[in-house]
């Protein structure tokens, strides 16, 4: 996959912004709006994705590496555990609740409000999207010809 | 009664979409069938009053579709994708389904009406994310309130569940790689 | 009515994994099945004129019980769904390797050839 025509680059080049940027929005207001985690974390992946269809692998490794987006996937996992345990480790307070909004309430129907919400959804964010793109890179670049010709 | 009408033809749509599915040659075609009939779900989910379902269900049919298509294209287009595994005649087929639809009938009918609020005859857990999910989490989606407090312990099982079907197919496609440079060091 | 067409689709996906010879179509038939299953949960949730369980600013918390539809198989399905994008990646990737392996989409041939 050496990428598609310079239209589809150009066009790919001008809104992957955009819909990354879109992605992030769902994510960060997942406790207010319709989305979250899962929504923003799909949506992010297709940016990432859009990229690799439309340039090929060394552009898109210059965007984010295949060895960074399993880091990111393996973050976004403990992340979530580590955010459970807070809770756990405190006196009084069972696995996953939510510290946060204890010491910091926050006004409702505000982006930092809700407690721990809005982080666990960027947890979630980063291990969808970047889980996602790791199994598309690794279905993209299997080419099993050129192995079986080198063995 | 209008949602009613409309998510019965949205229905009827899917239905003959997936008859499309099964019996079209050309794989490709059947891949891009696959995603009408995911946008039509989608439609469902938001007539339903699930925006989030709507918002997850578009994205998630669009990367499987472009995973179809990149596990499609190029392959196999010339072998003919129609034939059964064994040539069921119809006529059997039409008595087996008389009969499972016969003696599920009775399942049927026990289903509440479409519309009735099942989940306040009794005391679920439903009403009391609904009355007290605001004030205890201050989240006003209250969907990500019970996503993301009262059972992010599920949450927590789909992360795994993800990770590892990641894990199952990087190990699936390096297979031969990984082995290839043990093999080299 | 609309629960026997959701039974339909079911039943639909289930006859193209049973019958189906090649893998492409098997993986549809299963994400239908996965597809008609989270309509089915969803479809018990609703209310007759049932908006979406979020409020707005100035809305009064105790009228989502009146009103709202239930939020609890939402929030199953709506993990649901993402497991099934990575079910149908794992299985994708498993029919590349077969189909590296053997040559061909078809199962019946792969059992052949593996005697």
């Amino acid at each position: 996959m050496s990428g598609m025509t310079g239209i589809v680059k150009t066009v790919a080049e001008w809104i992957k912004g955009f819909i990354l940027f879109y992605g992030v929005y769902i994510v960060l207001q997942g406790h207010l709006t319709p989305g979250g985690g899962f929504a923003g974390g799909v949506i992010i992946a297709c940016s990432f994705i859009m990229m690799e269809l439309a340039f090929g692998k060394q552009r898109a490794e210059k965007e984010l590496s295949e060895h960074g987006s399993h880091l990111l996937d393996e973050f976004g996992a403990i992340a979530i555990l580590l955010l459970g345990l807070w809770g756990y480790f405190l006196p009084q307070m069972p696995f996953f609740s939510n510290v946060l909004l204890e010491y910091w309430p926050g006004s409702p129907f505000h982006i930092i409000s809700a407690g721990s919400i809005p982080l666990i959804n960027l947890a979630i964010g980063i291990k969808v999207g970047t889980g996602l793109y790791t199994i598309f890179v690794s279905l993209a670049e299997y080419k099993p010809e050129l192995q079986e010709k080198e063995e | 009664m209008m949602v009613e009408i409309a998510i019965f033809f949205l229905l009827i749509f899917m239905i003959i979409g997936m008859l499309f599915v099964l019996e079209i040659e050309n794989l490709l075609s059947a891949v891009v069938m696959m995603g009408a009939i995911g946008f039509g779900l989608s439609v469902i989910f938001l007539l339903l009053g699930a925006p989030d379902l709507a918002i997850v269900q578009i994205a998630v049919e669009v990367i499987s579709v472009v995973i179809l298509i990149r596990a499609t294209i190029h392959r196999d287009i010339k072998e003919r994708a129609d034939e059964s595994l064994s040539n069921i005649s119809s006529i059997p087929l039409l008595v087996c389904i008389f009969f499972f639809f016969l003696m599920i009938y009775p399942a049927l009918r026990l289903l509440p009406t479409f519309g009735e609020p099942v989940f306040l005859n009794f005391y679920s857990s439903s009403v009391y994310y609904l009355r007290d999910g605001f004030h205890l989490t201050g989240a006003p989606n209250i969907v990500s309130a019970i996503i993301l407090d009262f059972r992010a312990y599920d949450t927590l099982g789909e992360a795994i569940v993800l990770f590892t079907s990641v894990i199952g197919a990087l190990s699936i496609l390096r297979y031969r790689n990984r082995k290839k440079e043990h093999n080299a060091s | 009515m609309i629960y026997t067409l959701c039974i339909i689709l079911f039943l639909l996906g289930l006859y193209g994994v049973l019958v189906k010879r090649n893998i492409i179509k098997i993986i549809i038939s299963l994400a239908m099945m996965n597809n008609a299953v989270n309509l089915f949960l969803i479809l018990l949730a609703y209310r007759s004129n049932g908006v979406a369980p979020i409020l707005d600013p100035g809305m009064d918390p105790s009228i989502l019980l009146e009103t709202s539809v239930d939020p609890l198989p939402q929030a199953l399905v709506l993990t649901s769904v993402v497991i099934g994008l990575g079910v149908t990646a794992l299985m994708v990737a498993l029919a590349i390797r077969l189909y590296h392996a053997y040559g061909t989409f078809d199962i019946t041939k792969i059992r052949k050839l593996k005697g």
